[in-house]
């Protein structure tokens, strides 16, 4: 049988954050804005809508991809994590919290793709050293807080997770 | 982006006959890092998105009964560096998928569409042709195979008809004794598109060279196979003075531009300096050493 070739609103079911998703797409749209724009998920962002920024990093089976560079139609069938799934049901997650007590944020625009980005690094490395953790994150830009504070943030989330501090 | 059509066949003759009835209108979408963001950006008028990654040939990453491995064309970067057996394999193509773009980024980007995209800087190339990779290409004309060196025809071009799509890629099993490197040159830390990229493969017997490769980037329309650099190296004691031996062939045959990245005769001198770097790696992991990949 020929491959249906699908354009206009195309149906896709998803699971996001553990809820199976139904949307419909147009195949030029990108995850991210169908993540923003149809099902209200705000807190993915567009930086630079090519790849550079990671400020719309999402977790999708299991790998860190940037939603501007997805297809909204190419998640069908996929597991997706977002910002809006990292916190638990008791409350923040450790790297939330870490990143307030250290204070790793400014304007905060970075801060969920930063956040999304070191929980794909703790869900594959959970003792990761400064340098890795340096070069996983060099996808994300921050153009307020010069890095630092983020950096030791994520550290001090690893170490806590690892119930080391 | 402008409306496009999207398709995802589940096996090859199915995703031909897409590409054969819209000819240039369609293109196979890997990871999408250089297709999305070129339709995005006006680069590109594709209207046919045919997604590959629905079809198993494409999607497998496997090591052969013979040793050698078959990489299909829409495995990301991600899972290669993620194959014990091919990082201990092919260290070259494993450098090159580690400093690609970023961790999202090689998420989703194929070797297949670093080198199907043909940019000069694409950073598998000179990896691909160091190990000797040939291409496995499906068409409306049946099947063909090409070395690698032979794909690209000069920036954003190769080989493939409008009908035609890369399905693998085949890597010879590395002779005992061998290593390989690749390593690149960028204005920036990271995040940036080589100025000039290096690899080298050799097989050592002891200290003798007995077999290399060496192959430049970024520094002529097409990623260069310098078969004369690693010819240079046969029969030579592994070490400083062979190395620079081949070093010069590779910057007499860099035939770069000046652009933002760089200029010509910086181009040139790192044409030198890297393929010495690479041959030193490549032999250091041919005696069992570890080698950063230097990220
Ligand atoms: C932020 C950013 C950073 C980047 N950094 C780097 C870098 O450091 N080094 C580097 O080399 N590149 C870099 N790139 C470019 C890009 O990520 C790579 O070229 C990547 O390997 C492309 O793979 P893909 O799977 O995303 O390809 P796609 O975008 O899906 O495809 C690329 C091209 O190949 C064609 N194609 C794909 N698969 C096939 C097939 N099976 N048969 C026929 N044609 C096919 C497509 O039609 C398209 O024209 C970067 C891109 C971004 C956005
Ligand atoms: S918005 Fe996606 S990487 Fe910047
Ligand atoms: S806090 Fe403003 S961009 Fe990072």
């Amino acid at each position: 049988m020929a491959t249906e070739i699908l354009s206009g609103k195309v149906h896709v079911n998803t699971t996001i954050n553990g809820e199976s998703t139904d949307f419909l797409a147009e195949p030029r749209e990108s995850l991210l804005e169908v993540l923003r724009e149809t099902l209200g998920l705000t807190g993915a962002k567009e930086g630079c809508n090519d790849g550079n920024c990671g400020a719309c990093n999402v977790i999708m089976d299991g790998r860190l991809v940037n939603s501007c560079c997805v297809l909204a139609v190419e998640a069908g069938g996929a597991d997706v994590t977002t910002i809006e799934g990292i916190a638990g049901p008791s409350g923040l997650h450790p790297l939330q919290e870490k990143f307030l007590e250290h204070a790793a944020l400014q304007c905060g625009v970075c801060t969920p793709g930063f956040l999304v980005s070191a929980k794909a690094m703790l869900d594959e490395n959970p003792d990761p050293t400064e340098d890795e953790v340096r070069w996983w994150l060099a996808g994300n830009l921050c153009r307020c807080t010069g890095y630092d504070k983020i950096v030791r943030a994520v550290l001090d989330a690893a170490a806590s997770m690892r119930g080391e501090g | 982006m402008h409306a496009i059509s999207y398709a995802a066949p589940t096996t090859v003759a199915d995703a031909v006959s897409i590409l054969a009835e819209h000819g240039a209108n369609a293109r196979m979408l890997a990871g999408g890092t250089d297709l999305i963001v070129q339709v995005r950006e006006k680069l590109r008028d594709t209207t046919v998105f045919v997604d590959a990654k629905h079809i198993p040939d494409l999607t497998q990453l496997t090591v052969n009964a013979d040793g050698s491995a078959t990489l299909g064309a829409a495995v990301p970067c991600h899972q290669i560096y993620g194959d014990d057996a091919i990082v201990a394999q092919y260290p070259a193509l494993v450098d090159a998928c580690r400093i690609i773009g970023s961790t999202g980024i090689q998420g989703r980007a194929s070797v297949g569409g670093n080198l199907c995209n043909s940019g000069p800087a694409g950073d598998t190339i000179p990896p691909l042709i160091v190990h000797g990779a040939v291409a496995n290409i499906a068409g409306a004309n049946g099947e063909r195979t090409l070395a690698v060196e032979d794909f690209c025809t000069g920036p954003s071009r190769n080989v493939l008809g409008d009908d035609e799509l890369l399905v693998s890629l085949t890597l010879p099993k590395p002779a005992d004794g061998s290593g390989s490197h690749y390593l690149r040159f960028i204005p920036r830390n990271e995040m940036d598109i080589a100025e000039v990229g290096a690899g080298a493969a050799v097989t050592l017997d002891g200290d003798t060279i007995t077999a290399a490769r060496v192959s430049i980037g970024a520094v002529a329309p097409t990623p260069l196979f310098v078969a004369a650099a690693g010819e240079a190296l046969i029969g030579q004691t592994a070490g400083e003075a062979a190395y620079e031996v081949a070093a010069n062939i590779a910057r007499d045959a860099a035939s770069p531009i000046n652009d933002m990245r760089g200029t010509i005769a910086h181009r040139k001198h790192l044409s030198f300096v890297l393929t010495q770097r690479a041959l030193r790696g490549a032999v250091a992991r041919a005696r069992g050493m570890e080698v950063g990949h230097g990220h």
